[in-house]
């Protein structure tokens, strides 16, 4: 049955209905709420392209059922950490190395960095190396992402 | 009926020329969402020799280009606006590429082969530069002024001498573009390039960076359904019965749908496809047709071999191997590779009034039109496929695949259906890199150098062409028979000049897997032989690798990529192996080159590596690449190509390889077939070398040959040890360490 739940996100509740509590967050922003930040890439927690910020943490949205989310979570997606007008820093900095191929990756890329960025202000490049060790890129854009997350950290 | 209107844009035919003024609201699928429906007997013109095919001048001054070369995440969208906007003397925010759409864009072939730039380019480059020489004959008659003392910039004709100009709108509005591409039509002079070799900013990777692009996985149409398809659990398996009321309870259930070995469930929402995927149960049959894993080279070599393409015969080369001073011989593998796409394959397929629509990621809409008019017995005529960008493919991964089902599930639901495969469907039954086995054979003289080489390459029969829809080979509807591994023997002859040589491709009936391309197909394996037995060579003769190769190479821009590579490497020239090597990790370097399909573009590569003697495990620090591919339209770009080249082999070389059982595929995810990640990506460092003056070539596809061998030489120079067999894995490493 499908049962209405209310989720926080980018800043704007969103109310959606979901069948089964155990959907992954990652069907209930792409399908329910049209968004295409998130990436499905594998649905087993093991390539980042769905990661999310929940209360500022990265987290995998293809392994979250939406039932699993506390109560007034916030979550944000890369469309909500920036916009092509106010892009955050962290896109800001992707843009200006032109860090990307197909770009597939990116939204863990930079959903993953701008989470380490506001624990480790100043990462250096094995800091930012490590934590993207479980982010795959297949196109090989690698040196260019540590890059933007370097120039996004100022200290490139 | 398959004329399209250009719906978000305002079409006016005027005089017969194709005037579209046309407002974007965001890129990837945005830009192309035409729905299709027939026009007032307008079709948008795609013949290949026709200016309007490939171009449309705005009302409001831009320019739309019409690609049927695509991007597939390499940047071409962008080159080919610079190409483009250069050629027509208009602002790069000026010109906007519609692509791969067959009701719109011209046929240009596939998008693979390094080709992009090298055809598709040139192409558009000839009918922009027809276009802009018709503007300015048109201007001259208009304002009684001759010819050559007007000029175009910004999009006007003015006098060179200073004026009252026309647009190219109000230019258009007079008189007609409809007429033939002039291939020999007068280019633009290099030395006037504002736009092209410029490192001009990617038109896609803003919204790329904000959520704000749509790429084929997100992609809707109204009223559109989801599909999940359910796959043998064995390649050769027969679907022998489903139990429907096993998804019974699915929220949304559509259909089951079955049609011979094709099964498919049809849901309202997307999640719930995924769950009644899982849930179905099915009975299929036993079938264990694969060869064993740990035999598969023994297996290569009894399958049969239809013909031998021999690609180079120079002297005789038995007679000199017999009668060499020193004889050498070697064999090399390269396992079975997938392309890896990140995001599984996805298509959306619409049937309407007999009208099948298509959304599709595939880099070859144009063929696969064909492939879907085949499959579902519709006219090529009644098929439109729109190329909506997807996740990037490394050659011909599911993207086609998902096509064909969604296209046999569209018939099956009369809704438009969305299917997105799943990480093991795309793991498991997108077409593989075949399995490549090398014998070499070399004769040195009594100065080492090479007197006699001969080589055999045991690859697929088949060249480049369509590989076989999975759905209508499960379905059993009409498909391909033949494979199609690429063009496979590639690179298979050398760069240099020995005085004997023979190069034979055994082709093989079969292969384990449905083959495709995988990036720099059969280019890659072979390089990787040839290169690193060719180090073999150097190593039996004493002789530094590069002076080696230097010494039998003549062409000036192939020698001029190997010094440059090994200045930028600080090379230091000696025989390898190294000497006197002492501690747990040992570092080495290695070179190797290629001149691509032995006709255009040259690189030079250098990779380091270190070896952890106890554990066997390499890695590959820094990697040094010299590339010539003749004109460069953007330098960024072609440098992004290099870093995902690079790093993308360097995975291939030191990790990956498919595992399968007797049934099917085993590595159905990224812990059994992983790849390269952050901590072990090498540095890479690039020197480009730009020839504004000669032919722009590919840049996609070349620097991959050049990586596997230079890693093995590499691993040889610290080591003394010879790696042949690709992935170079720990356990092969120490085995071999140990051996020696
Ligand atoms: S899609 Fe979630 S980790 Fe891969
Ligand atoms: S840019 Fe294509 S997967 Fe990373």
């Amino acid at each position: 049955m499908a049962q209405p739940i209310s989720l926080d996100v980018n800043g704007r509740p969103a109310p959606v209905s979901v069948d089964d509590p155990d959907t992954p967050l990652l069907y209930v922003l792409r399908d329910d709420l049209g968004l295409h930040g998130p990436r499905f890439g594998c649905g087993l927690g093991q390539c980042g392209a769905c990661t999310v910020h929940v209360d500022g943490q990265a987290v995998r949205s293809c392994i979250t059922p939406v039932s699993s989310l506390k109560a007034g979570a916030k979550i944000v997606t890369l469309e909500g950490l920036g916009s092509l007008d106010k892009p955050h820093p962290v896109q800001a900095a992707f843009i200006a190395e032109q860090a990307a191929q197909c770009g597939y990756c990116i939204n863990g890329m930079i959903m993953q960095s701008a989470a380490l960025l506001n624990e480790t202000p100043k990462p250096d490049e094995t800091a930012i190396r490590q934590a993207l060790a479980q982010n795959l890129c297949r196109c090989g854009t690698h040196q260019r992402i540590v890059r933007a997350v370097q120039r996004a950290a100022g200290t490139l | 009926m398959n004329a399209p209107v250009l719906s978000r844009r305002s079409l006016l035919l005027q005089g017969g020329a194709l005037v579209v003024g046309f407002s974007l609201s965001g890129r990837g699928a945005s830009a192309q969402t035409f729905a299709p429906v027939a026009t007032n007997g307008f079709a948008k013109p795609v013949a290949p020799d026709r200016v309007d095919s490939f171009l449309a001048l705005g009302a409001d001054g831009h320019a739309t280009i019409f690609s049927g070369k695509v991007d597939l995440g390499t940047g071409v969208e962008t080159a080919l606006s610079q190409i483009a906007a250069e050629e027509l003397d208009l602002p790069l925010d000026r010109v906007t590429v519609v692509q791969g759409d067959t009701a719109l864009t011209p046929d240009q072939g596939p998008t693979y082969g390094s080709l992009s730039i090298q055809k598709g380019g040139v192409e558009i480059r000839q009918a922009a530069a027809t276009a802009r020489a018709r503007l300015v004959q048109m201007a001259s008659e208009r304002l009684g002024i001759p010819a050559d003392a007007l000029v175009s910039q910004n999009g006007t004709v003015h006098p060179k001498a200073g004026g009252q100009g026309l647009s190219y709108a109000d230019l258009v509005k007079d008189g007609r573009l409809d007429l033939k591409v002039d291939p020999a039509v007068k280019t633009k002079d290099p030395a006037q390039f504002a736009l092209v070799g410029k490192p001009v900013a990617r038109v896609d990777i803003p919204e790329k960076m904000t959520g704000r692009f749509t790429y084929m996985q997100d992609y809707r149409v109204p009223g559109m359904v989801h599909a999940r398809v359910v796959r043998p659990p064995t390649i050769g398996a027969d679907l022998q019965g489903v139990d429907e009321a096993s998804v019974a309870d699915i929220p949304g259930l559509i259909k089951v749908v079955r049609q011979g070995n094709f099964l498919a469930v049809v849901t309202e929402k997307e999640w719930a496809a995924v769950k009644a995927a899982k849930q179905l149960k099915a009975t299929w049959s036993t079938w264990e047709g694969l060869p064993e894993q740990d035999k598969l080279w023994q297996h290569v070599r009894a399958t049969k071999v239809t013909k031998d393409d021999v690609t180079s015969s120079t002297g005789d080369a038995e007679a000199a191997l017999g009668q060499a001073a020193r004889k050498l011989e070697a064999t090399y593998d390269f396992a079975i590779h997938t392309h890896g796409s990140i995001g599984p394959s996805c298509a959306i397929a619409e049937l309407k009034d007999g009208f099948l629509t298509c959304w599709t990621a595939s880099q070859m809409t144009h063929a696969l039109r064909k492939q879907l008019a085949a499959m579902t017995g519709l006219a090529p005529e009644a098929v439109r496929c729109i190329y909506v960008e997807g996740s990037g493919c490394y050659g011909r991964n599911g993207h086609e695949d998902a096509a064909g089902d969604a296209a046999l599930l569209a018939r099956a639901v009369d809704r438009p259906v969305r299917v997105q495969w799943s990480r093991a469907d795309e793991h498991g039954w997108d077409p593989k890199g075949p399995p490549t086995l090398i014998d070499l054979q070399a004769g040195l003289d009594p100065q080492g150098n090479v007197a006699a080489w001969s080589s055999q390459f045991h690859i697929p029969e088949g060249a480049a062409g369509n590989v076989p829809l999975v759905a209508a080979s499960l379905a059993d509807l009409p498909h391909e028979t033949t494979m199609a591994p690429g063009n496979i023997i590639g690179n298979s002859a050398l760069p240099y000049a020995f005085p004997n040589v023979r190069t034979v491709c055994h082709r093989l009936a079969s292969t384990p897997f449905r083959p495709s391309w995988i990036r720099t197909p059969g280019r890659m394996q072979n390089t990787y032989a040839n290169e690193a037995f060719l180090d073999e060579c150097a190593a039996a003769a004493g002789a530094d690798p590069l002076e080696y190769r230097l010494r039998a190479l003549k062409d000036p821009r192939g020698i001029e990529v190997l010094t440059r590579v090994a200045d930028l490497a600080k090379w230091q020239a000696r025989p390898s192996p190294m000497k006197d090597v002492a501690g747990d990790v040992l570092r080495g370097r290695g070179i190797s080159y290629v001149k691509y399909e032995l006709n255009r573009t040259y690189v030079a590569g250098v990779a380091e590596v270190e070896v952890n003697r106890s554990t066997g495990q390499v890695r590959v620090p820094r990697f040094f690449v010299v590339q010539d591919c003749g004109q460069i339209i953007n330098p960024d770009g072609v440098r992004n190509q290099l870093d995902g080249n690079v790093i993308q082999t360097v995975s291939r070389v030191l990790l990956e390889e498919v595992t399968f059982d007797r049934g099917a595929v085993t590595s159905l995810d990224w812990s059994s077939y992983p790849i390269l990640t952050f901590p072990d990506v090498p540095e890479v460092v690039i020197n480009l070398i730009d020839r504004p003056s000669e032919k722009p070539w590919g840049a996609g596809e070349p620097s991959a040959a050049i990586v596997p061998a230079a890693v093995s030489n590499a691993i040889f120079d610290a080591t003394g040890v010879r790696v042949r067999s690709v992935p170079f894995t720990p356990a092969k490493v120490k085995a071999a360490l140990q051996g020696a």
